[in-house]
């Protein structure tokens, strides 16, 4: 703090100045000081007493009253200049930790990453964002030798770290279950009973999981509480709710949950999101269903994963750039 | 140097004590305007501490005089109930009569060294030095 000293010599000289032509060019260089005084951190005590000392060279007669005065202003800043310094090493703090979330969200994305697996007769395209820095939505597919295609799409209440922390677990405890478990009811039975024994009871996650068997075209799943997605049947051109009974994860020890199945003709499509895009707001109104419906009819004929970006560019500009949930979107077109 | 060492706090109007007698060393050891008001408003604070949460306590003064520096260091020391979480306290925001005044993350920043001893069945003392430059 000491080593840039408010210069008394150039602080006299430009009251001096100022005193005497009343020149705007004059408090203009005063807001640069003080501009400079903020940031080398001077206190507004050091500038009153500055002040003082250069008001005592240039009026050696002026009234007792005056300069004590001033001394009694010096007094009475001291508090905002104690502010001052605080404020400073607060912001260096949020610095640090705004620094080191945005680590902790490179790793959560490596920790998490999926890759986009190529299904023969398949389009997939998916896209999930965070509101914050870390995204406490999670999808993951799994494919197998046999060409089929798993998909774990989960969302915790809440968002931000916790959430985030939360999506590992899911992760890691889907990444022990053995290969050979695949039906999408054992998977959220499992799950639910890892979370159930770890998480925080406030702490809900819904999760859904879906099957696509190449063999006999068919789509089986099961949800865990979790928005309903739609299915997209392209010869009517006419969407369905996916629906399946089951309790969030983690709610009940013994949770079971029920497992249906569809059938998946050419040009079908199967769409899968999180709360964050039905529950898009828009000033005080939420979204309704009907609307994000209504906007993934009109991209639905492009290639998935361009359908997806353009759902989620619009919705993005209808809350002006400003997510208030973590918004996650997956499309999964059947080609032929 | 004819010296005064301590003060007693009991009631509010102690602290004045204190700032008052704090001042005068400052001032006689040679401190400028603005020092002066930095130690008085340390003084202020580990008084006022005393007072809300320790009900006595005392404020005493030393005059610091080594070959290479000079300095003024005050001692608070009282018999209260003692600090629990020592950097809780020293936390920036943390006051627990609401926030207002600087609280001992401000006595840090106004003095040139601090140091803080709490303990549930002696209480609480705290040092604090302000050289002279």
């Amino acid at each position: 703090m000491e080593q840039m000293k408010l210069d008394l010599n150039n602080y006299r000289n430009l009251l001096k100045e100022y005193l005497l032509t009343k020149n705007e060019t004059v408090l203009y260089q005063a807001e640069q000081l003080s501009k400079m005084s903020v940031q080398h951190s001077i206190s507004p005590e050091e500038i009153i007493n500055v002040h003082i000392e250069a008001l005592k060279d240039l009026h050696p007669e002026l009234p007792q009253e005056v300069t004590d005065s001033l001394d009694f202003l010096l007094e009475a800043m001291i508090s905002y200049g104690l502010a001052l310094q605080e404020f400073q090493f607060l912001r260096q703090k949020q610095f640090e930790l705004e620094s080191e979330i945005s680590v902790a969200a490179r790793m959560q994305e490596t920790l998490l990453s999926t890759v986009h697996p190529s299904v023969k007769g398949l389009d997939i395209g998916a896209i999930s964002v965070p509101a914050n820095q870390m995204n406490g939505d999670y999808y993951h597919f799994v494919t197998d030798k046999d060409g089929s295609l798993g998909i774990a799409l989960a969302d915790v209440i809440g968002k931000g770290i916790p959430a985030a922390l939360a999506m590992s677990m899911i992760k890691y405890s889907m990444d022990s279950f053995p290969d050979n478990q695949r039906e999408p009811s054992l998977i959220l039975e499992n799950l639910n009973r890892v979370v159930e024994r770890n998480v925080d009871p406030s702490m809900f996650i819904t999760m859904f999981y879906g099957l696509y068997n190449p063999e006999d075209e068919t789509f089986s799943f099961a949800s865990a509480g979790h928005e309903p997605g739609f299915y997209y049947h392209a010869s009517e051109d006419r969407f369905e709710e996916i629906h399946a009974r089951g309790l969030v994860l983690g709610a009940t020890h013994n949770a079971t949950y029920q497992q249906c199945i569809q059938k998946i003709n050419k040009g079908d499509c199967i769409i899968l999101l999180t709360d964050g895009v039905t529950e898009c707001r828009v000033g005080d109104r939420f979204v309704e269903r009907e609307e994000v419906r209504q906007v993934i009819k009109d991209y639905i004929h492009l290639p998935a994963q361009n359908a997806v970006d353009k759902v989620y560019k619009y919705f993005e500009r209808l809350q002006e750039f400003h997510l208030r949930d973590d918004f996650t979107l997956i499309i999964i077109k059947k080609e032929v | 140097m004819d010296f005064k060492p301590c003060v007693t706090i009991r009631k509010e109007w102690d602290i004045v004590g204190a700032r008052q007698l704090g001042r005068k060393h400052a001032k006689e050891l040679g401190f400028g305007t603005v020092d002066q008001a930095r130690i008085a408003t340390a003084i202020s604070e580990l008084a006022r501490n005393i007072y809300l949460y320790a009900r006595t306590g005392t404020i005493c003064f030393e005059v610091i005089d080594e070959l290479d520096k000079k300095g003024l260091k005050i001692v608070a020391k009282d018999n209260g109930p003692g600090i629990r979480d020592i950097s809780q306290v020293m936390q920036d925001g943390y006051s627990t009569s609401g926030g207002l005044g600087a609280g001992l993350p401000g006595v840090k920043r106004l003095m040139d060294f601090f140091e803080i001893r709490s303990d549930s069945e002696k209480g609480t003392e705290i040092e604090a030095i302000k050289w002279l430059r």
